[in-house]
C-alpha cells in the first residue's frame, strides 16, 4: 500500500499481445489524459513484454508523458505472477496515484492481483471516470480531487460511484468501447524509462502449453449502425433480414445473447453487458425485449429504433423511434425504404 | 493421487428478477425483496470440483461467508456432492470489500490446506470478478481464471483451457493452484435423491438458534441457549451439524476486515432507468417507415 500522493501521477497499462497493443488501453489513455490534466500531473503509461522497445514510441504519439518500460524474455507471453510483480515493483517505487487498466479478460485477471499484493482498493469494470469531492460523514473531512470511479453493477441495475481515499493509488479496471480512441500525433514527445526486471524461470507457476488466437469476426465498436436482432427474429433463416437490413445500411448485425444461444448468429456479434459495449450513431433493435443486460451495452446509441409486437417490450421506452409492429412485415418495408432513399 | 478441493460459493440475490418492488424509493435495491439464489458459476466451480472427486478421489469442501441464511447453499452444496461445508459469518465482517472478503475466505481456507480452490468467475450481484485472483495472491497460489475446460490434473500440476477474450490458451498450472470457473464448462449435477435425504436436516448453529427460537415463542434468553445446545449436540451426534466459524477461529486480523478493511467506499448509488429523451411513435405503414428513413438521412444518421 502507498499514501495519499498529490503528485503522483496517472497510469496507464498498456495491455499488448505479441507485440500489438490492445485497443482498450490506447482508449483508456484519452480518459486517463484528461484526468492528468484535471490533477496537474503527467500521464504514466506501463507498458510490460519481451521485444516491444519500438511500442514505446507509439504510446508516446498516444498521448504518453512517461512510459515505463518493462521488456525481458520470461515476460514475452503473459503471466498473472510475473507481470504482477513487475507492475507492484513500480507502483511502490514510483507511487502514482491512480492506476487504470482495460477490463479485458487480461486487465481483470491481473489488476485484482496487483491491487491485492498492494492492498490498494479496486473498483471492477467501470463505465466512467471523473474527478470530484467527498465528505465523509457529516461533519467529516473533504477529500478533494478523488477518482469517482462510475460502474454498473447487480447486472446492470444499478450505478454506483465507488472511492477511495485513504490507501492508494486509486485503481480500477474499465470497460472496453466505453471511451474514444485518442488521435496519435507524431511530434509528440516523451520520456522512455526502461526498467530492470529480475525474474526467475522457476518462479513462474504457469506454463502456456497451446495457444489459439482468434480475432472477432466483426468489429461492432466501429460500426457507426448496428441492427441488432433478438429472440424475436425467429430462426437462423429469417436472421436474413436483420443482415439485409444492416447491409442496406452499411452496418454491422448485432444479436442478444437469446439469438446467439438460439443459434441464429455467431457469439462474436453479442451486443450487452457479457458482449460488447457499442455506441453506434444509430442502433435498430429487431426483435428484442430490452433486457438490462442487453441495454448496458447499447443505451448510449445516439439515436435508437425498435422494433416490438409487444407494446410493453422494456426496450421500446428507451427507443427515439418506437414501431409498434411484427418485423417481419416492417423490417422489409426499411429495407425497401432505405435502397429507394425513400 | 487424490486431491483436496475448496470451493467457495456466494449467496447472491437473484439479480435476473429484479422488478420495480425490489428497488427503495432511494433507488438503491431492497435484497430482502428478491429471492437469493446460488451464485451461478458457484454451481460450475462446484461440479468441476465433484468431477475431480469422482475420478481421482479426495475431498470437496464448500466455504461461504455471509449471513446465516448462507446455510442454505452450504447444504444444497452436500445434496449435490460436497463433503463438508462452512459458513463464516461475524458482524465484523459487514461491509467488506473485495480485498477484505478474499483476505478473511483466505483465511478460512488455509484451515483445510487445499491443492485446489475453485471459484465462480464473477458473482452476479457485486459482479466485480475480483475475489478469485486476490484470494489467490492472499494464499500465494497461482491462478487460472476463465477455465472452459480441466483438461487433467498430474502429481502436483493441473492443466486446464481457458478462456482469453480473443480466444483460447491451454495452460498447466503448479499445485496449490486457485481456479475460476465460467458457466460454460460444465452442466452442474441436480441433487441426488438420496443426499438429499441424508443432509436435508443439516444446519448450522445459526439456523438452529432461529429455528429454535420460532418453535419455543416466549422463552426466555437462557433457555433459548440452552434448547439450541442441546439442538446443536443432536445434530452434531448425526453428523448433521454444519460448521459455523467466525473471524476469531479463523484467525484473521481484524485491522483487514470489514470496513476498515475496506480501502474502496461507495460515494453514491443510483438505479437504472433508462429512457430516451424524445421518443415517437412510428406508425409500421409503409408511409410511417418511409417517413422515419427519410428524417434520417435529413439528419445524417443514415448516410
Ligand atoms: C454496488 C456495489 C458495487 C461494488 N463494487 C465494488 C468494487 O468495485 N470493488 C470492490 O472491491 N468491491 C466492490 N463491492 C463489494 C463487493 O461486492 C463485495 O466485497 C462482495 O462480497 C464480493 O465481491 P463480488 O460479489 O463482486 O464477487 P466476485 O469477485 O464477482 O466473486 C467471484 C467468486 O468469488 C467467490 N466469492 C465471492 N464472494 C464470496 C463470499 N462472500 N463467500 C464465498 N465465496 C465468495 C465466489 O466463488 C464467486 O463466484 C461492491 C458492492 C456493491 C453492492
Ligand atoms: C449474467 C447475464 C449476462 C447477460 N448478458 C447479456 C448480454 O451481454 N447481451 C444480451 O443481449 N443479453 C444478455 N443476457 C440475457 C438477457 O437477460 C436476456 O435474456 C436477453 O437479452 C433477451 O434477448 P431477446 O430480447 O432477444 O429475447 P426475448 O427477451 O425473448 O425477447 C424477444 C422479443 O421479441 C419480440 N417479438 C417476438 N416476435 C416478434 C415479431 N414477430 N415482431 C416483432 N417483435 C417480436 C417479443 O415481443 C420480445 O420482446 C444476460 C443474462 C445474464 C443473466
Amino acid at each position: 500500500m502507498i499514501g495519499v500522493n498529490r503528485n503522483g501521477q496517472v497510469w496507464v497499462f498498456a495491455e499488448q499481445h505479441h507485440g500489438k497493443l490492445e485497443d482498450t488501453g490506447l482508449e483508456l489513455m484519452s480518459k486517463a489524459k484528461e484526468l492528468a490534466k484535471t490533477l496537474n500531473v503527467q500521464l504514466g503509461v506501463v507498458l510490460v513484454g519481451s521485444n516491444i522497445k519500438t511500442l514505446g514510441q507509439t504510446l508516446v504519439r498516444y498521448g504518453a508523458d512517461v512510459v515505463y518500460l518493462a521488456d525481458h524474455p520470461l515476460l514475452e507471453h503473459y503471466q498473472t505472477n510475473s507481470y504482477t510483480k513487475v507492475i507492484f515493483d513500480l507502483i511502490h517505487k514510483y507511487e502514482p496515484q491512480i492506476c487504470l487498466f482495460g477490463a479485458t479478460v487480461t486487465g481483470r485477471d491481473l489488476a485484482p492481483r496487483i491491487a491485492s499484493a498492494t492492498k490498494a482498493g479496486l473498483t471492477a469494470d467501470c463505465t466512467d471516470l471523473q474527478i470530484g469531492e467527498h465528505q465523509a460523514g457529516k461533519d467529516g473531512p473533504v477529500h478533494k480531487n478523488l477518482l469517482f470511479q462510475v460502474r454498473p453493477a447487480f447486472g446492470g441495475n444499478i450505478i454506483a460511484t465507488i472511492i477511495n481515499y485513504d490507501r492508494w493509488p486509486q485503481m480500477a479496471t474499465v470497460r472496453e468501447g466505453v471511451m474514444a480512441m485518442p488521435v496519435p500525433d507524431t511530434s509528440r514527445k516523451g520520456e522512455i524509462i526502461e526498467i530492470q526486471v529480475h525474474l526467475k524461470a522457476d518462479e513462474l507457476p504457469l506454463e502456456i502449453i497451446k495457444e489459439h488466437r482468434q480475432d472477432k469476426k466483426v468489429n461492432l465498436k466501429a460500426s457507426r449502425i448496428i441492427v441488432a436482432g433478438g429472440a424475436g427474429v425467429g430462426s437462423k433463416e429469417n436472421f436474413r433480414l436483420v443482415w439485409d437490413l444492416a447491409n442496406a445500411l452499411g452496418g454491422a448485425p448485432g444479436a442478444t445473447r437469446a439469438a446467439i444461444d438460439l443459434g441464429f448468429i455467431d457469439r462474436d456479434h453479442q451486443v450487452g453487458q457479457t458482449g460488447t459495449t457499442v455506441r453506434p450513431s444509430l442502433y435498430i433493435a429487431v426483435g428484442i425485449s430490452g433486457a438490462i443486460q442487453h441495454q448496458a451495452g447499447m443505451q448510449d446509441s445516439a439515436k435508437i429504433i425498435a422494433i416490438n409486437n409487444d407494446p410493453e417490450a422494456p426496450i421500446l421506452s428507451l427507443a427515439h423511434y418506437k414501431i409498434i409492429g411484427d418485423l417481419n412485415d416492417v423490417v422489409p418495408r426499411m429495407i425497401k425504404a432505405v435502397k429507394e432513399r425513400a | 493421487m487424490s486431491y483436496n478441493c475448496v470451493v467457495l460459493i456466494k449467496q447472491v440475490p437473484d439479480t435476473k428478477r429484479i422488478t420495480g418492488q425490489a428497488m427503495n424509493e432511494d433507488g438503491t435495491v431492497n435484497r430482502a425483496a428478491l429471492p437469493a439464489i446460488f451464485n451461478p458459476e458457484d454451481l460450475n466451480a462446484l461440479e468441476m470440483a465433484i468431477q475431480i472427486k469422482d475420478k481421482f478421489g479426495g475431498k470437496v469442501t464448500v466455504v461461504t461467508m455471509g449471513l446465516p441464511a448462507a446455510g442454505r447453499v452450504l447444504r444444497e452444496s452436500l445434496f449435490r456432492g460436497a463433503d463438508d461445508g462452512v459458513l463464516v459469518t461475524d458482524r465484523r465482517a459487514a461491509a467488506s470489500d473485495t480485498l477484505a472478503t478474499s483476505y478473511i475466505l483466505s483465511c478460512a481456507v488455509k484451515k483445510f490446506n487445499p491443492d485446489i480452490v475453485l471459484c465462480g468467475r464473477q458473482a452476479i450481484d457485486g459482479d466485480t470478478a475480483q475475489v478469485g485472483p486476490q484470494c489467490a495472491e492472499k494464499l500465494g497460489m497461482g491462478q487460472v481464471t476463465c477455465v472452459e475446460e480441466l483438461i487433467d490434473l498430474k502429481g502436483k500440476s493441473v492443466t486446464a483451457r481457458r478462456a482469453t477474450g480473443h480466444g483460447w490458451q491451454e495452460v498447466r498450472c503448479k499445485l496449490p493452484a486457485l481456479l475460476t470457473v465460467v458457466d460454460t464448462a460444465n452442466e452442474p449435477r441436480v441433487s441426488g435423491g438420496k443426499r438429499l435425504m441424508k443432509y436435508k436436516n443439516a444446519r448450522t448453529p445459526a439456523e438452529v438458534a432461529v429455528e429454535t427460537k420460532a418453535a419455543n415463542a416466549g422463552a426466555d434468553e437462557t433457555t433459548l441457549k440452552k434448547l439450541t445446545e442441546e439442538a446443536c449436540n443432536k445434530l452434531k451426534a448425526k453428523g448433521l451439524l454444519i460448521k459455523q466459524w467466525d473471524l476469531d477461529m479463523i484467525e484473521a486480523d481484524l485491522k483487514w476486515c470489514g470496513r476498515d478493511g475496506s480501502p474502496t467506499k461507495v460515494h453514491r448509488i443510483q438505479s437504472v432507468v433508462l429512457t430516451a429523451k424524445e421518443s415517437k411513435s412510428v406508425d409500421p405503414g409503409e408511409d410511417g417507415i418511409r417517413s422515419m428513413i427519410r428524417e434520417l438521412i435529413v439528419d445524417k444518421t443514415i448516410a
